[in-house]
């Protein structure tokens, strides 16, 4: 293999892994949640196999400004007229578990236009796209782990889980952060949406409380006036075990 | 360190959701990756073709396959990787692809070195996999390792996963065509991948 020969006790003195926390179960979704039909032929019945932190997944892909454009976090802005729809701002801060900034994680969002409509080849829905709306942005976190986003506000959609299933008006958020462990995928809802209850995918988190942090939090103070409504969502990823150093603390 | 350690102000995790049908709108040209080495990267070239099926052995169109490595050497381009060795400038060792109506996507990489597991015993050869879809509430995590890699037998991470089983993490070299690989991802059904908790 070619592989230099090392002192194996070296090799362990030298390699400090931070685990990162375990999750709580009882925060996430199952994968096998029947009333959202498809997880029963795509959810896998085996037990899953508890994998001990390495550096394989204490590490992870790290991106940079270059792959973020100046406007990428204005979905309004992206073409040469405004979209249609109610203008909104989203902001928060990633956080991980223990309060910590998460900085400069890459955060990426998707959503369908104010009619309920992807631009994407496989939405059927019926209703109009807007030439003017693309329905992805992403942008870094700042030092402090703050985002914000200014869009539209998605519509409701059809969809094809059960006899008159509407999803709930959302948006996607994907984030890497800071290691192969800490990659998150979730959907934000608004607050007083009456679709909620009725949303296999809202209901697949059994939680009570873990699902109300799926929504966000209307901001009088985050509206700019005249202009647009404001939402706040906070996002909260895991953090490491304590290091052998802060442990003495 | 005990569990009752956590301070007052821990605070609880924001749940995963489906990536749904339509994620690829995000993944754009910059961020469509299916090149993870370079021409001027060093290692052994891989094209590596991975094809994605559910339950009922049905090509899983539309999903997004992330892959995350070590260069050659066995080094992550990461702060958190503290090993003397050095990174590639030319190389992140990430990638991620979207599949096509045949559930099926490829990568151009390099197979990566060894890096050290448990208690400092190397790893094989290894990716580390993300599969997200629709019908998929959160990531599955997977790896892939190379068939006939002597490292493989005494890998820490593979060793923890029942014999009958490690094929399922195995991609298979194609015959008559040098550097090609094939992996198969089975999310559920008689050829279930393993799938960890990360």
């Amino acid at each position: 293999m070619g592989h230099p020969s090392k002192n194996k006790k070296d090799v362990r003195s030298s390699i400090l892994v931070v685990p990162y926390r375990r999750i709580d179960p009882r925060s996430q979704p199952p994968y096998l949640f029947p009333p959202y039909r498809l997880t029963i032929s795509r959810a896998p019945r085996k037990p899953l196999i508890v994998l001990p932190h390495t550096l394989s997944e204490v590490t992870g892909p790290v991106f940079g400004h270059e792959e973020v454009g100046e406007t990428d976090n204005d979905l309004t802005r992206q073409h040469a007229g405004e979209p249609l729809g109610e203008r909104i701002t989203v902001s928060g801060r990633v956080l991980d578990g223990d309060g910590r900034p998460v900085p400069n994680a890459l955060i990426e969002i998707w959503q369908c236009n104010a009619a309920g409509r992807y631009r994407h080849r496989i939405d059927q829905h019926h209703a109009p796209l807007d030439p003017n709306f693309t329905g992805a942005g992403r942008m870094l976190t700042d030092a402090q782990g703050n985002y914000r986003f200014v869009t539209i506000k998605p519509g409701p959609y059809p969809w094809e889980n059960h006899p008159n299933a509407w999803r709930p008006s959302h948006i996607h958020f994907s984030l890497y952060g800071t290691a192969f462990a800490t990659r998150l995928v979730t959907q934000m809802y608004f607050p007083g949406d009456p679709l909620m209850p009725f949303d296999p995918i809202f209901n697949s988190v059994r939680d009570e409380r873990a699902r109300q942090r799926t929504i966000a939090k209307f901001d009088l103070n985050r509206t700019e006036p005249g202009w647009a409504l404001g939402f706040r969502y906070d996002i909260v990823v895991r953090g490491q075990e304590a290091t052998p150093f802060e442990r003495r603390k | 360190m005990s569990a009752g350690n956590k301070s007052a102000k821990t605070l609880e995790l924001t749940p995963w959701c489906t990536v749904g049908p339509y994620f690829a709108i995000c993944v754009t040209t910059e961020l469509c990756i299916p090149q993870i080495a370079k021409p001027e990267t060093k290692g052994e070239r891989v094209r590596l073709i991975c094809s994605v099926f559910d339950r009922n052995s049905e090509c899983v169109p539309d999903t997004l396959i992330e892959i995350w490595q070590a260069n050659a050497d066995g080094k992550y381009n990461h702060p958190a990787d503290g090993q003397a060795k050095s990174v590639d400038a030319s190389f992140r060792g990430f990638g991620r692809q979207v599949t096509d109506l045949s559930g099926a996507c490829e990568f151009e990489t390099i197979k990566p070195g060894r890096v050290p597991g448990p208690r400092g015993a190397l790893q094989a050869p290894h990716l580390e996999v993300g599969v997200f879809t629709r019908g998929v509430l959160k990531r599955l995590a997977t790896r892939i390792y190379f068939a006939g890699d002597a490292a493989n037998g005494e890998c820490p991470v593979l060793a923890l996963v029942p014999k009958s089983r490690r094929a399922t993490l195995t991609a298979q070299p194609v015959a008559g065509q040098p550097g090609t690989w094939r992996h198969e991802i089975h999310l559920s059904g008689p050829k279930e991948t393993v799938f960890f908790e990360v």
